[in-house]
């Protein structure tokens, strides 16, 4: 072992999730196979041959283990094994599947790593290999982390090829032939003579067959469906309102529930008169549960109107009350004791700025709300002994470990039944409305229970994406950034997460500045500091994490740097660039946009550019400055994913990355006082809207090394370019999100 | 009271004040209507009432008078109205939790306006959210949509 356990023990120490100890058993655990969870409820005649793929009379069905969010990973999934397996995608069925460590993500943890993603040497390949081992051990099936792709990649296609040959074998065995004189074609073995066996009718043979360990992968010069824009496999569902959400579950029996917790994020209950509540109309059972009580009721609104008669006594929280004393308190951070990681310290940054004309100066981003359009909710079912919940989670393997611990049954007896998601964005990491509606059916067992939030209960308690400072001082030399200091002051995000999963977590948080370390960009002097912020209020994962504020911090600091330098903002850009795929995404926007082409009076462009999540991101933005206010006119994209699998969903999800970033830089701000919330639903807390949205054209590259997910990296460069656009129209510098307290938006 | 959604006639008994959304949901299990905010801030409850649109999240069924449709009562996967083809055929769902109330918003508009301008589109689809931003297929597939109905 040595050297092997060696480069372990350190990377978990150093990764941003890391795990404390248990290195030798986590080595040992990873070279057991994980049981195929499939096996367990297969019925006579139905075969499953690995965890993705189960076969019947019926049909086929491939179990896609990422939660469906909207992302379209469960077309992109499905397609990687039906590739394989050669079927047609309309020809089967797709599921999310059962809860179960056997769907681990093996990519969640390879970017946890102090290598920079742009990185691909041996050293750095050896310890993101061995980011497997513990990502492994821990078993978690976890969406997040825009890794699904990379993670499915490789594994699903070999699952999709390992059940082809498998049932390329049942057919030689039934037909007394040899293997190498049959074919597959669409969902059938073909023989010599041109008989035709459909897999349906080979399932029960190919069950007893153990499946080939390593099959061979088709070169991608033969994919008939990867690479190829596929019609969504939910789409006709999503487009007749069938397709089904947990908040759609119908169970016989049926009661609805409905909950109030402390405003004050986390702070206790001192007490409640739920006297009149209790007589109202349709309600059933006031209970308690950990942090609060919950109205169940036959019907979701007579829940509600109950819940708001009951009169609470709610305690008082320790975390400073009000946006100015947060604030406050994150500006006392920025000193040698709160210091996190200093990932990046090229060249001599204090002699730099000592000589220099130093540009000095503080941008600000606030907490935000995940604010996804299906409020939390969960089914829950505790029946002899048995526990089923329905839920839209990114984490299923967490809700079979909380419901142990919450009810003490067996993870054997508990099961997930994970719907389709009205969006999650990271919320649905979270699983704090799962224990609810558990803690609610453990005091009604035998009654099926849906638990609904309110649109105020989820904008008021959310792990929300935590606000930041980022202090910086820069220089120019040559028309070129000489000096680049840039100091990062937040919360953790892993920190605050892992703590409510009881996951023990060591080492620097480099989330804390994501997008701002590790940036392919050489300037001689460059240094970036990350500053934690003690924990308060919840944080949580928001799309983009960390690269969603230090997006906004560090690309309008090179926006500044270019102003001051005299220079064309993208062709400085390109002057300073050191990552050949970065490059071309930059030089691929500016043709796309037509860059430096004359603009109407009033217009302004920005330009900005991301590296996140393995993925180059750049985005020209023009907006028009008028007395009715900013108006964005146009958005390009381009971007670099290694590998596109399905042009059209990339496209998708680029467009809605750059709306879901747009959203949060035009208005979105989450403030407290006196400990709570103040933004309370869409009137307070608004989003992007058809009128202000512009039209995003995207061009996608495929020159990265390796293959890449694209749910996350549209959103952080979209601030930046934004605010880098009203400067150009207007003169202002906006340092300050959300942009609509210094202009507005027509 | 009584109902007809969908072209069937339900009879209810629940409290005068209780939203049209939540009698469809809970009573009626009819789930394309989705709860999204209950403050009519966000559209995804949308559903007509005699061919009108309404946020049906603050509309109290006692109000009700004439014919309920849902998404349901639009049109069915194997029988789907002119504008959910376009929807299919643009793509535009990602979670698609708006998107009942985006297609029931979308189809009156082209009801009372049969060839809209991108300005007409703006004012009639900005009362209805999408986290996920799919606005520009959405305004792509209302113009589909448009141009299929009027070939009609």
């Amino acid at each position: 072992m040595g050297r092997a356990a060696k480069i372990t023990r350190r990377t978990l120490l150093v990764g941003s999730a890391a795990i404390a100890g248990g290195v030798i058993f986590g080595y040992w655990k990873y070279k057991q196979p994980y049981n195929n969870p499939l096996l367990a409820n297969l019925k006579d005649g139905e075969a499953s041959l690995t965890p993705y793929v189960r076969i019947d009379q019926q049909g086929i069905t491939i179990i896609t283990p990422r939660a469906e969010m909207g992302q379209g990973v469960h077309t992109t999934l499905a397609a990687l094994v039906a590739e394989e397996l050669d079927v047609d995608l309309a020809a089967i069925n797709v599921e999310h599947g059962p809860a179960s460590s056997a769907y681990f993500n093996s990519a969640l943890l390879e970017e946890g790593v102090p290598f920079k993603p742009t990185d691909h040497g041996r050293m750095a390949e050896g310890v993101r290999e061995f980011m497997r081992v513990p990502a492994k051990f821990l078993g978690l099936q976890l969406t997040g982390g825009s890794t699904s792709v990379p993670d499915g990649f490789v594994k699903m296609r070999t699952a999709g090829a390992a059940a082809r040959q498998t049932l390329l074998m049942a057919a030689a065995t039934k037909l007394n032939v040899e293997v190498a004189s049959l074919r597959t074609h669409d969902g059938a073995v073909i023989s010599a003579d041109g008989s035709v066996l459909p897999y349906t009718e080979l399932a029960s043979v190919a069950a007893d067959i153990e499946p080939p360990a390593e099959p061979e992968l088709k070169p991608r010069s033969e994919w008939r469906l990867l690479g190829k824009s596929l019609p969504r496999v939910d789409v006709v569902a999503k487009s007749t309102g069938t397709a089904e959400y947990a908040i759609d579950v119908e169970l016989p029996g049926m009661v609805y529930a409905t909950i109030r917790r402390n405003p004050r994020l986390g702070g206790s209950m001192n007490g409640y008169d739920a006297s009149a509540a209790e007589k109202m109309t349709g309600v059933k059972k006031i209970v308690e549960f950990t942090d609060g009580v919950a109205v169940v009721a036959t019907n979701t609104w007579y829940a509600i109107k109950a819940a708001d008669a009951i009169e609470f006594d709610w305690g008082k929280v320790e975390y400073p009350s009000s946006t100015a004393e947060i604030y406050a308190q994150f500006e006392a951070c920025f000193d040698d004791k709160y210091e996190d990681s200093q990932a990046r310290d090229d060249g001599d940054i204090e002699a730099a700025l000592i000589e220099a004309d130093v540009l000095d100066v503080e941008y600000r981003a606030p907490f935000l709300a995940h604010a996804t359009m299906e409020p939390m909710n969960a089914v829950a079912l505790l029946q002899d002994g048995r526990l089923d919940i329905w839920a839209g989670n990114q984490f299923p393997t967490q809700v079979k470990i909380d419901g142990e611990t919450l009810t003490g049954i067996e993870q054997d007896n508990i099961h997930v039944h994970t719907t389709y998601m009205g969006g999650g964005f990271g919320r649905r990491a979270e699983i704090d409305f799962v224990r609810q509606a558990i803690e609610i059916a453990q005091q009604m067992p035998g009654t099926p229970v849906k638990l609904t939030w309110t649109r105020e209960e989820d904008m008021t308690h959310d792990v929300y994406r935590p606000a930041a400072i980022a202090r910086f001082r820069g220089a120019v030399a040559d028309g070129k950034p000489s000096a680049f200091d840039l100091r990062l002051a937040t919360l953790s995000v892993v920190e605050s997460q892992m703590g409510r999963y009881d996951l023990p977590v060591g080492g620097p948080d480099l989330s804390i500045v994501q997008s701002a370390w590790e940036q392919p960009y050489a300037i001689p002097n460059y240094r970036v500091t990350g500053y934690r912020v003690p924990a308060m209020l919840p944080v949580g994962f928001w799309r983009s994490v960390g690269a969603s504020q230090n997006g906004f911090f560090h690309e309008s600091m090179i926006d500044e740097l270019a102003y001051a330098a005299e220079a064309d903002p993208l062709e400085m850009r390109l002057a300073i660039v050191s990552h050949e795929p970065s490059r071309k995404v930059i030089e691929a926007v500016a043709d796309l946009s037509s860059w430096g082409a004359p603009l109407p009076a009033g217009h302004g462009r920005g330009v900005a550019f991301v590296y996140s999540f393995g993925v180059p991101v750049a985005e020209v933005i023009e907006v028009a400055s008028s007395d009715a206010g900013i108006r964005i006119v146009k958005v390009w994209v381009a971007a670099d994913v290694g590998t596109a699998l399905d042009p059209r969903n990339i496209e998708a999800q680029l467009q809605s990355g750059v709306n879901f970033g747009l959203a949060a830089a035009m208005q979105g701000e989450i403030t407290l006082e006196d400990g709570k919330v103040q933004q309370t639903n869409f009137h307070n807390y608004d989003s992007i809207r058809m009128n202000q949205a512009p039209p995003i054209e995207v061009r996608v590259l495929e020159n990265g090394a390796k293959i890449r997910g694209v749910g996350e990296p549209g959103t952080p460069p979209a601030a930046a370019a934004l605010a880098n656009a009203i400067f150009a129209a207007t003169g202002e510098r906006i340092r300050e999100l959300p942009l609509n307290k210094h202009v507005r938006f027509a | 009271m009584k109902l007809k959604v969908n072209g069937t006639d339900y009879e209810l008994e629940v409290q005068p004040d209780m939203p049209l959304l939540w009698a469809l949901r809970d009573e009626l299990n009819i789930k394309g209507p989705k709860f999204g905010c209950g403050i009519a801030m966000c559209g995804a409850c949308t559903v007509h009432i005699n061919g009108r649109p309404v946020r049906s999240c603050s509309f109290p069924v006692s109000a009700v008078s004439g014919e309920v449709t849902t998404i349901e009562g639009l049109g069915t996967p194997d029988a789907m109205h002119a504008v959910q083809e376009a929807w299919v055929e643009h793509q535009v769902a990602q979670c698609g939790y708006c998107q009942s109330g985006q297609i029931m918003s979308a189809t009156a508009l082209l009801n009372q306006k049969p060839d809209p301008t991108d300005a007409e589109i703006d004012q009639f689809m900005s009362g209805n959210l999408c986290r996920c931003g799919t606005y520009p297929r959405i305004r792509a597939a209302i113009k589909a949509a448009s141009s299929r109905l009027q070939e009609g």
